[in-house]
């Protein structure tokens, strides 16, 4: 049973992220091509490659300064729109877990909806504008109600997963409010918000590999 | 789709090295960043002149940067927006003691990280200010300007903002004349066909044979409206009309006219163009000061163009005659 994760589990957790990024590429850019200028995949698997050196290096610490490790390397690698938001909502999530070796369920909470308020300060959108946040937020809420229910720490993530899932799918039919994609208006419609999406992923590879190393 | 690139991750870094190796009379990189400053930075006593944005705009941005225009601009991935470090180590080299104003395109990616680079930049007690440009009249309606992006109207902000810092002014009179610039300047843009981004391997949108995007920005995504081919007549009339009524430019009026091909629409056609507006504006009675004609702000190869004016004041003309020496424009 999965009850707290360790810092050594961090590097494993976020190079599975990395490789999922970076499968998932060609998806990406297609989703962004439609609504955007094609090159969201691109864009996240530099800075994930990024992400992924700088915390090989930091090996061994807690798991703040890792996921702070990845808030810097994701702001400064590559820049764009997801950047300074994915750069954020780690920042956010690293303080809550500074200087912890390990974090249990309710640090998780913790991070999650930290992350959720830095992405929402600097990216001034509202759930319900196509963008990332759309994903974020249910998210957010699964995990919390999941814990507040007594659930397992993998459970709860599971079910956060579940809440980004439904989140990203939920941006198809809507107009985009926010960002490039909104110049389109109404040319939205119909199309998933590429933002939302790598939240999806991302979490999803968050949960796979620590269900992996539980079992 | 056929280009002349190596590994397209690479692409950015090896068009930095070709472009400092041809202008490092001009420019030089910055060590820890993807940034080009000036050669002679930092220019004491000026106010420093600080852009950044997307590649693939050539010559826009680093083709400005010298003498009477910019003083640094960090280079993003194509059509991306530099991360905060690039433009703060930028800001930092820049810094000649009067401060240094970032001139950027409203874009959700620059606007978040040029503010994050002048939070670093206050941090270190460097005086930061920012005017975003909102020129894209095709982008939003006229009562929502503040949501349009920034286009090809920057280029003439960095020229006489350019100018005015090296007159020695302060802060607030440079920022002054760049908020001037940007409530005078209206742009809309057509385009033919998309461009391709090299690390996407297709253009990003396909108009069929008789259709033209309208509307369309500088970074290769769909434009506001898919309508028929016109000529170019047809054409020209459509986009100065929306322009003229958008600000609106009146009889009377002084402007700077600024037909901007977007990177694989060649000059003749730009100059079909501006034959028309020429008239248009003779009709109004609304005279014309200077034109510039031209590559400006391209989107890689896209096929299109866009037309752009600026209203004119005593300030703005002598801002805009005044010199300028940089890797792309050079005016005496």
């Amino acid at each position: 049973m999965v009850e707290v994760i360790r810092s050594e589990d961090a590097v494993r957790i976020i190079a599975h992220m990395a490789d999922k990024i970076e499968e998932n590429r060609d998806y990406l850019s297609e989703l962004d091509a439609a609504i955007g200028d094609g090159d969201h995949g691109v864009s996240m698997v530099k800075s994930f490659r990024a992400v992924r050196e700088e915390v090989e290096r930091l090996r061994g610490k807690d798991i703040g300064t890792i996921l702070r490790g990845v808030a810097m390397a994701l702001i400064s690698a590559v820049g764009g729109a997801m950047g300074p938001l994915f750069g954020t909502a780690f920042l956010r999530a690293s303080q809550i877990a500074a200087g912890k070796q390990e974090i249990d369920l309710t640090d998780l909470v913790n991070m999650f909806e930290a992350a959720e308020a830095g992405v929402r300060e600097r990216g001034k959108a509202n759930v319900g504008d196509k963008t990332m946040l759309d994903a974020i937020h249910p998210a957010v809420v699964a995990i919390k109600e999941a814990a507040a229910k007594g659930s397992s720490l993998l459970a709860a993530v599971e079910r956060s997963v579940a809440g980004a899932e439904a989140g990203m799918k939920s941006t198809i039919p809507l107009v985009s409010k926010v960002g490039r994609s909104s110049r389109l208006g109404e040319r939205t419609l119909g199309h998933q918000d590429p933002g939302a999406t790598s939240c999806y992923l991302l979490l999803k590879a968050f949960y796979e590999a620590l269900e992996s190393g539980h079992r | 789709m056929k280009k002349f690139l190596n590994d397209p991750f690479n692409a950015v870094d090896e068009m930095v090295d070709g472009f400092v190796a041809a202008h490092s009379t001009y420019v030089r990189r910055l060590e820890r960043v993807r940034t080009l400053v000036r050669r002679d930075a930092p220019v004491e006593g000026k106010v420093g002149l600080v852009t950044g944005g997307g590649s693939g705009h050539k010559p826009a941005f680093i083709g400005y940067i010298g003498k009477g225009m910019l003083d640094a601009v960090a280079v993003g991935e194509i059509f991306t927006s530099p991360p905060p470090n690039a433009i703060y180590e930028g800001a930092r080299a820049v810094d000649g003691g009067r401060g240094v104003l970032f001139l950027l395109g409203n874009y959700a990616g620059d606007v978040m990280n040029f503010d994050m680079a002048a939070e670093l930049a206050r941090g270190e007690g460097i005086e930061a200010e920012q005017v975003i440009a909102t020129d894209d009249a095709g982008s939003a309606p006229p009562d929502r300007v503040s949501n349009r992006r920034g286009v090809v109207g920057e280029f003439l902000a960095w020229k006489t903002c350019g100018a005015r810092a090296e007159e020695g002014a302060s802060m607030e009179e440079v920022k002054k004349v760049a908020t001037k610039v940007n409530e005078w300047t209206r742009t809309i843009g057509v385009a033919l066909s998309a461009p391709t981004v090299p690390a996407a391997g297709k253009p990003t949108f396909i108009l069929a044979e008789d259709e033209m995007e309208l509307g369309v920005g500088h970074h290769g995504e769909p434009g506001v409206e898919r309508v028929k081919m016109k000529t170019a007549d047809e054409v020209a009339e459509d986009l100065t009309a929306r322009i003229i009524s958008d600000l609106p430019y009146k009889t009377g009026d002084e402007v700077v006219v600024l037909i901007n091909g977007l990177g694989a629409t060649p000059q003749l056609e730009l100059y079909i163009i501006f034959r028309k507006v020429v008239e248009i504006l003779k009709a109004e009675r609304i005279s014309i000061y200077r034109s510039f004609i031209g590559e400006y702000f391209t989107a890689l190869e896209m096929a299109g163009f866009s037309v752009t004016l600026m209203k004119l004041d005593g300030e703005l003309k002598r801002l805009l005659d005044a010199p300028a020496d940089t890797p792309c424009f050079v005016q005496f």
